[in-house]
């Protein structure tokens, strides 16, 4: 039997699936979840193991000694910028239909998150605790 | 029983808004909203517009938006609902006429994603066959009757008319589905649009407007999740099992 015709050839080239909506779709799956467990941890040892008194320059100097906690800290500070500014482009892309609004409020979307994003990666990496953190052995 | 409609009314000929106007006929209980509906037209007010075809529920004809929520008013019985029982048209369509609403579009973007089976290979003398497993992976999106209560009851819909819309899914969803279809490769692409799945928010709107009972949401993310394994690996089979 001959080969069966590829029924797609009359419609033109099938085009590849992908793209920037099906990546960002995907993303806030990926992120959503990994922020509910970062978030819950953030939320269980700022508020539920310490109380918000005990939360000061001298806590946070001895956790950024090494760089777990910094990492986890980028993690869900980029992650939750990402994903909190993606699910504003989606809300722009619904309710904005005119082209000029739209550029606006990508341009706006954009700056605000580039520049709360470097300050919050500029804070947790070049933070420097004292040598010996203040409150160790206290 | 007298039972009170407060009806919205628009003729787009002579009225520049829609308006309200108020009625009360007497019906059963038992009796569907349809039937207060034909009351009214039958001995109030014979210019009321609505449509109805087979009155049971089957063709999809008279989904309105009763009380808030879109439902078809042959399936609606008068004892289930507050009165006064507020009917509308469904939101996001021009209206025609009073409850009657142009779904030139709905149906446009329902022949954009090929709801009928696309099979390379040709029939065989007898049926093709499936399990009654295949069969099941898209039972529930069988039962669509293209009433349109999904669509119109979808917040990303009332944004963005342009959006492709629950019920063309669920009509995607069935074939794509299919363990005899093959038409993945032309229907994915239009699913896969900025207009197309991703402009679902996942607000459960339409899964709880859907009169047939499907399951609408979890079909729309069964197809992002084809999507996004088929942009993983192009080369995935064409029938999505």
């Amino acid at each position: 039997m001959a080969a069966p015709p590829a029924l797609s050839s009359a419609y033109g080239r099938p085009k590849p699936i992908g793209g920037m909506d099906l990546w960002s779709w995907y993303f806030m799956r990926v992120s959503g979840l990994a922020l509910l467990l970062l978030a819950l941890g953030h939320l269980v040892i700022m508020h539920l193991i310490n109380s918000v008194d005990v939360i000061d320059y001298d806590f946070v100097a001895r956790r950024y000694v090494g760089w777990f906690w910094r990492g986890y800290d980028l993690l869900l500070l980029v992650l939750a910028m990402i994903h909190g500014l993606n699910g504003m482009r989606v809300i722009v892309d619904d309710y904005l239909h005119q082209p000029a609004q739209r550029r606006v409020a990508a341009w706006l979307l954009h700056g605000l998150g580039t520049i709360l994003i470097v300050l919050g990666v500029v804070a947790v990496v070049t933070f420097r605790p004292p040598v010996t953190p203040v409150g160790v052995g206290q | 029983m007298p039972v009170r409609l407060r009806i919205q009314r628009f003729n787009p000929e002579t009225d520049s808004a829609p308006q309200w106007r108020e009625y009360t006929v007497e019906v059963e209980p038992t009796d569907r909203v349809l039937d207060a509906l034909h009351a009214v037209k039958w001995h109030c007010d014979g210019s009321l517009a609505f449509r109805r075809s087979c009155a049971h529920g089957v063709c999809g004809s008279d989904a309105m938006m009763i009380n808030g929520k879109n439902r078809l008013a042959c399936k609606l019985l008068i004892k289930d609902v507050k009165q006064p029982i507020v009917v509308e048209p469904m939101r996001g369509f021009a209206v025609v006429k009073d409850l009657i609403v142009d779904q030139t579009k709905f149906f446009e973007k329902y022949r954009a994603v090929k709801p009928y089976l696309i099979a390379a290979e040709p029939p065989p003398k007898t049926e093709r066959l499936q399990s009654p497993k295949q069969q099941e992976r898209f039972e529930d999106t069988t039962k669509c009757i293209l009433c349109g209560a999904c669509t119109t009851s979808c917040p990303s819909f009332w944004a963005n008319g342009e959006y492709v819309g629950p019920a063309a899914i669920v009509q995607a969803h069935r074939f794509l589905f299919d363990s005899r279809d093959q038409g993945a490769a032309e229907r994915l692409p239009v699913l896969n649009e900025a207009n197309g799945v991703w402009r679902c928010r996942t607000i459960f709107n339409c899964t709880d407007a859907c009169p047939r009972g499907i399951n609408v949401t979890k079909a729309i993310v069964e197809v992002q999740n084809l999507l996004v394994a088929r942009a993983k690996d192009p080369r995935g089979s064409d029938a999505a099992q």
